[in-house]
């Protein structure tokens, strides 16, 4: 028997008695890719929300949130993060139909509810830095802020490029249903983006 | 015959059956509407004059049902194999470990007790208040005393 005829049955033998170890994300390993990439990624923020709340904790110094921040604003952008979540999920249901336009019609509602967060981001930023002279040397809070609130925002603008080029692609022919995978990969960093401002909305604007 | 060994691997061996398993869409807008509910909540919550503690108990509460309910519906985790929770948990211990390593550290600090010490609008150490050593807590870490 030859070296290779040997290999080959040694491995059929593995396939057959079910020695593999089955993937966690079966029939699309991208998503386990992604889901690691998210992990790391939920790390950067978890450590900045928690170094934020190092620092708060028992500081008599730390201002009232809405003395600076506009809530009711931001609660609108929170509203609309959640929205273009709903419209992900949607685009997604509708490529696995095999639906272009639904998936086509979804996928852009989701990326002008992203380009609608970051255009009021850039609004409450302006009012900050422009209006109330803050920036990110001027205290604790500030830096705390800016850089939390920076680092989503650079995320946002990452996911809506991603969108972008997912929805070209799909008017271009190339989003099948048959790679409605891809979709959902994409779908995850979106949600994941507007789990991570959940946590931000509360910690940062509402506490 | 490496290279043939190596090309008859990636061409025969049958790939391990990896076919995701079919389960049904959850109902999208029921879980939308949750968020807009607990959404409204937060802000309730928010205007509302609770004591500290119990507000942002319940602030936290309803921040982390959000998030549990979009990372299990709207990310799939509700349908996914176990070991992916795994996965995703892992940033919560090491959050947590950050959190609890950091903050005995921080809040014995004096700074975070002097008042005006780092008010908005003045830079850190740009005008040290006269009464901050005065104001400091006795059990304040040696060495760490201002800012």
């Amino acid at each position: 028997m030859s070296e290779a005829a040997a290999i080959e049955t040694h491995v059929q033998a593995a396939v057959t008695a079910d020695l593999y170890e089955p993937s966690l994300t079966p029939g699309n390993t991208g998503k386990l890719g992604m889901w690691i990439f998210l992990a790391g990624d939920a790390m950067t923020f978890g450590v900045g929300i928690a170094a934020y709340g190092a620092l708060r904790w028992q500081n008599v110094n730390w201002p009232e949130p809405a003395q600076w921040l506009g809530i009711t604003t931001t609660a609108v952008m929170t509203f609309i993060l959640i929205c273009s979540s709903v419209t992900m999920v949607e685009a997604l249901s509708g490529i696995r139909q095999g639906n272009q336009q639904k998936f086509r019609l979804f996928i852009g509602a989701t990326i002008l509810g992203g380009l609608m967060f970051l255009g009021m981001q850039a609004f409450e930023w302006h009012h900050l830095i422009i209006g109330e002279g803050l920036s990110i040397k001027t205290s604790l809070f500030s830096a705390s802020f800016f850089i939390l609130t920076g680092f989503h925002g650079m995320h946002v603008t990452g996911g809506v490029v991603y969108n972008s080029v997912l929805m070209v692609r799909g008017f271009m022919g190339r989003i099948t249903q048959a790679k409605a995978g891809l979709v959902e990969i994409a779908g995850l960093y979106w949600h994941f983006v507007d789990l991570v401002w959940i946590l931000i909305f509360t910690f940062v604007y509402l506490i | 015959m490496a290279t043939e060994a190596a090309t008859d691997l990636h061409t025969h061996v049958p790939a391990a059956p990896e076919t995701p398993e079919p389960h049904a869409e959850p109902n999208y807008i029921a879980v939308f509407l949750y968020l807009a509910i607990l959404t409204a909540a937060e802000l309730g919550v928010y205007a509302l004059n609770f004591p500290s503690v119990l507000k942002i108990g319940l602030l936290v509460a309803l921040a982390l049902a959000k998030a549990t309910l979009v990372a299990m519906y709207f990310m799939h985790l509700a349908v996914e194999r176990r070991g992916l929770w795994v996965v995703a948990a892992a940033p919560l211990m090491l959050v947590a470990f950050c959190y609890l390593m950091l903050r005995p550290d921080l809040s014995a600090r004096a700074w975070a007790h002097v008042p005006a010490n780092q008010a908005v609008g003045v830079h850190e150490g740009a005008a040290p208040p006269p009464a901050q050593s005065e104001s400091a807590p006795a059990n304040a870490a040696p060495g760490t005393q201002g800012s």
